[in-house]
């Protein structure tokens, strides 16, 4: 790709919109071979962005979710052992006696299992997402930093392996928790905001090509007005995608303030935030769009 | 000011390739020459340096390289290639939005011609001079009988003391590790007991030729919980705030402690703490918080915690542990809801507040009394000894 704005068609090909910053934050993530370091509110694309760069690069993407305790063996690799006491138990029935050779066959390559990490390293081209960093532990950045740094990793039985094209890299983050800066400094940092109204009309017109116009437009002039409220948990892209497949399911072509009270829930996951949206004027809100 | 030679640095440079200045949208960097027009990048990465932003010499790398590829002419271009490149953090991007501003003009946003006032630098001093503080708030603090090296460093300013004293302070404070009580991890680690590892017993099965072999066993790990800190540097805290921020810098060496200010706003300075050293620490952290001896907004500061930290994980089965007096300025309901809030979230919430020692003391302040109910524990925080206790109380060893 040539430019930005390149990207920025394939990826709107694919129905993932982006602003001028993203459009060059994937350029650079490519063109530089550098991980795409992603943080922002829940429900404002990121993890929407690795599969529509898997999609637009006609990549397969792989997933590595994170958690606590995840580790190497989870990640990267595994050797598959009961594999492999088959193999021993089939050799020594047939009366092979040659151990070398016998140990040599133990750590073939088809006996390693590749976790995510590795298969990326292996499948090429391929998107590698790195979904909710922060949710690990700072011993398994580290060991990420590493891998990143040289997309290659050393297997001591087998020897080293390395990635002829890097994976694209994206990693999403949700700020529970500072990842280290060593690892950052390896990325490009992108935050994600709450689209605007038109971006995000477009967004939910490209998603939902089903739904009406109307319903679209006021569903998410509803869903900005409700991000300006002070909530615990601002609904995002996510939701108000959500919001309008599930007013579309039920047969509605556009939204009054009563049908809007009732399926709030689709946005608003707690009590105290439902409770705060029920003193925002919907009906003022949806006039202003009304025409 | 740095700010002021490294931005007249970038803009002169820029000038120098003939850029006509104040038209937004045209080049940054003319074609006279590559030098020049790195000079003027380089000169950017300085300000944004002297602004606060950690503008590593590998992140400059990369910024060239990211202009290099993308149209080094066009003004956006540059501004995200910076972005992407310089930036690590959500904090850094209001500097960045400043300091990209008066290097290379401000578009439609900001007027080339305004310069911007460089930051506030106020000073940490809890001087010599208490009485100024005091006199600004009604409620002096109290000078009760303490130990000796609590006095020095509660009134004296660290920077006065001399050789000796500052090496026993300094001492007294390191020895606080913050770490919390401990709760079982996801984590499994080798163990006498507990199940069968499969993976260790067949790796060991293995070694023998398949032999069978002793059963290796593991346990899940222990791993202490995340301590958050919450420190109130208004004005009300003044004498206490650099004893009390010394005592959390010495703690917050602990992984995975978090520190924050509150005063009128909340900053987080768990970045500024993790300087090693506790002087250039306490400098890092008095750039960094723009609010000493206001007054305090506890209610709402909590909610801006929770709302932007405390709720996507940062509280969750943590110990929190806020260092207040719990003098509030504004709705005593608000802070009672936040607290209630915290309290789901968190593990325990812990306040020390230094103002308990006082003889006759009671929470009768309004936000005391309205926090108190959502607290686990509620200790003093005025010594070496009640931060001795505290410490000890974070780590579930006493019951407070």
């Amino acid at each position: 790709m040539d430019g930005p704005e390149q990207v920025r068609d394939r990826l709107e090909a694919t129905g993932y919109l982006v602003d001028d910053g993203l459009a060059v934050a994937c350029f650079l993530a490519l063109r530089l071979g550098r991980p795409l370091f992603c943080e922002g509110d829940a429900g404002v694309g990121k993890t929407a962005l690795a599969s529509a760069l898997a999609e637009a690069l006609d990549a397969p993407l792989i997933r590595l979710q994170c958690h606590e305790g995840i580790d190497a063996s989870q990640a990267l690799y595994d050797w598959d052992f009961p594999r492999q006491l088959l193999h021993l138990r089939a050799a020594e029935a047939a009366g092979v006696t040659d151990s070398d050779l016998l140990e040599g066959q133990l750590y073939d390559r088809r006996f390693l299992v590749a976790r995510p990490l590795l298969r990326a390293l292996e499948t090429q081209p391929s998107v590698l997402l790195v979904d909710e960093i922060d949710r690990a532990d700072d011993e398994f950045e580290a060991f990420l930093l590493e891998l990143l740094s040289e997309y290659s990793v050393t297997i001591p039985e087998l020897g080293t392996l390395r990635a002829e094209v890097p994976p694209v890299v994206v990693l999403t983050s949700n700020r529970t928790r500072e990842v280290h800066d060593a690892l950052k400094r390896r990325c490009l940092y992108h935050w994600f905001d709450h689209p605007g109204f038109a971006r995000e009309l477009a967004i939910v017109r490209r998603r939902l090509p089903q739904v009406s116009a109307r319903l679209a437009e006021q569903v998410t002039a509803l869903v900005q007005a409700l991000r300006a409220q002070d909530l615990l948990k601002p609904p995002g892209v996510a939701e108000t995608i959500d919001w309008a497949e599930a007013l579309d399911t039920l047969g509605a072509s556009e939204v009054d303030a009563e049908l809007a009270v009732a399926t709030l829930g689709s946005v608003l996951k707690y009590r105290e935030d439902a409770e705060r949206a029920r003193g925002l004027d919907f009906a003022a809100v949806l006039a202003t769009r009304g025409a | 000011m740095t700010d002021g030679t490294g931005m007249t640095g970038g803009t002169g440079m820029t000038g120098g390739t003939g850029m006509t200045g104040g038209t937004g949208m045209t080049g940054v960097t003319g074609v006279t020459g590559v030098f020049a027009a790195d000079a003027a990048l380089l000169g950017f990465a300085r300000a944004l340096r002297a602004a606060g932003v950690d503008a590593s010499a590998e992140r400059v790398h990369a910024f060239l390289c990211a202009v290099d590829v993308l149209r080094p002419g066009l003004r956006a271009d540059v501004y995200w290639a910076g972005r992407l490149t310089l930036c690590g953090d959500r904090d850094d991007l209001e500097r960045y939005e400043r300091v990209f501003a008066a290097c290379f003009g401000g578009g439609e946003r900001v007027s080339r011609t305004v310069p911007t006032p460089p930051p506030p630098r106020l000073r940490l001093v809890v001087s010599g001079g208490t009485g100024t503080s005091a006199s600004a708030e009604p409620k002096a603090p109290p000078t009760a009988s303490l130990a000796s090296t609590a006095e020095v460093l509660r009134h004296r300013d660290v920077a006065d003391l001399d050789a000796a004293q500052r090496e026993q302070v300094r001492r007294l404070l390191a020895a606080f590790a913050l770490r919390g009580e401990t709760r079982r991890s996801a984590r499994r680690s080798p163990a006498r007991r507990g199940e069968v590892d499969p993976h260790r017993t067949v790796r060991e099965l293995l070694r023998r030729g398949g032999e069978p072999a002793r059963l290796r066993r593991h346990a899940r790990a222990e791993r202490p919980r995340r301590v958050v800190l919450l420190v109130d540097v208004s004005g009300s805290m003044a004498p206490y705030a650099d004893a009390l921020l010394r005592f959390t810098h010495a703690a917050a060496h602990t992984r995975g402690t978090e520190v924050f200010t509150i005063g009128t706003r909340l900053t987080r300075v768990t970045r500024q703490m993790s300087h090693r050293d506790p002087d250039l620490a306490m400098a890092a952290v008095a750039a960094a918080v723009p609010d000493w001896r206001g007054g305090t907004r506890l209610g709402e500061l909590l909610r801006a915690f929770l709302d932007r930290w405390g709720q996507r994980g940062m509280a969750r089965g943590a110990i929190v542990v806020v260092l207040s007096d719990g003098w509030e300025r504004g709705d005593p309901e608000l802070l009672a809801a936040q607290m209630r809030r915290l309290h789901r979230l968190a593990h325990r919430v812990i306040w020390a507040n230094p103002r308990k020692a006082r003889p006759g003391y009671a929470p009768l302040a309004a936000g005391m009394a309205a926090a108190l109910p959502s607290v686990d524990a509620f200790v003093e925080g005025h010594s070496l000894a009640a931060l001795e206790r505290l410490a000890a109380v974070v780590r579930g060893a006493v019951d407070a």
